[in-house]
């Protein structure tokens, strides 16, 4: 499902605005991640495409503006995992994912949700964490809960909000192994909101570098991606090298100067 | 796979049912023994014969089980069932373990409203009648609904709101309660303090029709949303992306459970203890699947009234002491000895 957003703004509560004339498109079968220093509106646009904020311009889903969908139609095609994961709810893993299926849940639990849910849980490789509680998990094996939770919905466009902080490096790789593996398999329009560049260089097939809530460039990492435009956006000299195929980001050393009226960072040659 | 995500769902499932029958099973014991105690004893056989066919016993048996003893009883359960699912609710959608139709102002309005009518013999509605009391409490809860809503609307009915607003209501009406029993005669005043303490002893088969009557219209409407009150639980963000409007089944559920509880406290009276503490120990045993937490919830609020309302004739023979007394002296200690002996944290 084709996911294009045109004109995109929007604003919270009357204050400024977070998003400006947001332009972008993303492709079945191929993983997007958002990047952009804090604040720069990755987390907003994210909600405004799941549908769950109410922007002005047009988000449309394989053409069809966002919000002609019917009730529920969005949430049986897409699925939009928070950044959020403080949840004190006194639920098991398999319970709490099991809630992903929301829509077809009724009193008596059927057989296709609780394997749908099992499966979410063995591809994760955190099947063994299903009679435990939430609340004795780790932040890293909560957040993988909440990855299973997105992926039990099949959706058909997959929104995720930086889906591997708190993850130890297996797990991250793995977990985003798995994401781009199911995107690839399923054909899923995936988005995702990302701080750690050499992952997105890795990972995704195209990137959209946000800036104080406008789209600074998009393109495949490696057009995207080069020290002036990294500088531009996070205030950060680095080289960008290519090995096998993969974009390394490598943020140079530098130190930082400050005097009484200005403060200046210079950068410690090799 | 189909065989094994069933039997694993199965043995988490398992785990709750057993302290949902345990739960019932205590309830029906000490149904009966409050049926059975008080200043007159009825045997078992006693009460068998005077639900089953009450002219095979005397008259003053007959009219101590059904004037007396039943309603009363009966009484304990609805309000105690009602309380703590209200409880367990606005526990639920203000994701605040400390909310209850008591701590968020509902049941202190409830008592404002019965002090208007013993104190100054106002009645919200005209030609209230025996009525006046209950009417006055009843209508105060629903007001302060209607409060905390609107203040809380303003700012998007975030749960916070929701919380400070209903302590901010339940300091006003302690306060105007406090102006009441200042201006009242030393006969009103016992009159509103003994209101206060909550009794089911003015419980008649009308009244006890009208609290059950809601509470069984509640239960659908809350188990109908039973999935989605429990995806509540994962935080406001997920609810939302699971497709649920948060604000909307806030709202909901925020008027359900004030009429529930409303229906509660306007006819026994201020019975804070059981709406704060019953969702607790329904949590402690089955979790927040709401299957399992509503009907816990209800059974555990009924089994501490029934068990409140027993003790209550037991500990000074001959005398019945208000119950609203007796619930917390026995549901701290069993609450604590929960606590103590599960090791998980439980909020």
């Amino acid at each position: 499902m084709r996911v294009q957003v045109e004109g995109l703004e929007f604003a919270y509560n009357g204050s400024s605005p977070v998003l400006k004339d947001i332009g972008m498109e993303a492709l079945p079968g191929e993983v997007t991640a958002l990047l952009g220093p804090n604040a720069s509106g990755k987390s907003t646009l994210l909600k405004c495409i799941a549908g769950i904020l109410r922007p002005r311009g047009n988000v449309l889903l394989e053409g069809k503006e966002l919000s002609k969908f019917k009730k529920g139609e969005t949430t049986a095609c897409v699925s939009y995992l928070p950044q959020e994961n403080s949840s004190r709810a006194i639920l098991t893993v398999f319970e709490a994912v099991l809630l992903g299926r929301l829509e077809s849940l009724s009193w008596r639990v059927n057989r296709e949700d609780l394997d749908l849910s099992l499966k979410a849980l063995e591809d994760l490789r955190i099947e063994a964490l299903a009679p435990r509680f939430l609340n004795e998990l780790s932040g890293g094996q909560k957040q993988m809960v909440s990855i299973a939770q997105a992926l039990v919905r099949q959706p058909r466009v997959l929104l995720l909000d930086e889906p591997v902080s708190g993850l130890d490096l297996q797990h991250e790789l793995e977990a985003l192994d798995l994401i781009r593996e199911i995107t690839m398999q399923r054909g899923i329009t995936t988005v995702i909101a990302l701080h750690d560049l050499n992952l997105a260089a890795r990972y995704a097939d195209k990137v959209v570098v946000l800036k104080n809530g406008t789209v600074y460039a998009s393109g495949r990492p490696e057009m995207v991606l080069s020290p002036r435009a990294i500088r531009d956006v996070y205030g950060v000299d680095c080289t960008v090298r290519s090995e096998g195929g993969t974009l390394q980001i490598i943020p140079l050393p530098s130190i930082r100067i400050k005097s009484r009226d200005a403060s200046l960072r210079c950068i410690m040659p090799d | 796979m189909v065989a094994r995500a069933e039997e694993l769902y199965s043995r988490i499932a398992s785990r709750k049912y057993v302290p949902l029958f345990s739960l019932a099973s205590a309830l029906v014991l000490l149904f009966l023994l409050d049926i059975s105690v008080g200043p007159a004893w009825l045997s078992p056989a006693e009460i068998i014969s005077a639900i089953v066919s009450p002219s095979s016993v005397d008259a003053a048996t007959q009219v101590i089980m059904w004037n007396l003893r039943l309603p009363v009883a009966l009484m304990a359960v609805v309000v105690g069932a009602s309380l703590a699912i209200a409880g367990a609710q606005m526990q639920t959608i203000l994701d605040n373990p400390l909310a209850s139709p008591y701590t968020l102002g509902i049941s202190a309005a409830a008592g404002f409203g019965a002090a208007l009518a013993l104190v100054l013999g106002v009645g919200i509605l005209p030609y209230g009648g025996q009525f006046i009391v209950p009417i006055n409490a009843f209508l105060f809860a629903m007001l302060t609904c209607l409060l905390i809503y609107s203040i809380a609307k303003k700012t998007g009915l975030s749960s916070e709101v929701m919380v400070l607003t209903g302590i901010a209501v339940l300091f006003l009406f302690h306060s105007a309660l406090a102006l009441l029993q200042y201006l009242a005669s030393d006969q009103q005043l016992q009159a509103v303090v003994f209101w206060l303490f909550g009794s089911l002893l003015k419980t008649t088969w009308p009244k006890l029709g009208i609290a059950g009557a809601i509470l069984l219209a509640t239960l659908p409407v809350l188990a109908k949303d039973a999935w989605k009150l429990t995806a509540l639980r994962l935080g406001d963000e997920k609810a939302r992306s699971l497709g649920i409007n948060v604000e909307g089944l806030r709202l909901k559920v925020l008027i359900w459970v004030s009429v529930l509880s409303g229906a509660a406290v306007c006819f026994v009276g201020t019975i804070g203890f059981v709406g704060l503490v019953g969702p607790h120990i329904a949590r402690i045993l089955v979790g927040e699947d709401q299957r399992f937490f509503l009907p816990a919830s209800a059974l555990a609020g009924a089994l501490l009234l029934s068990a409140a309302s027993a003790v209550s004739k037991l500990v000074i023979p001959g005398a019945i002491l208000p119950i609203g007394i007796v619930t917390s002296l026995i549901g701290v200690p069993f609450f604590v000895s929960l606590i103590l002996r599960k090791k998980r944290a439980y909020w």
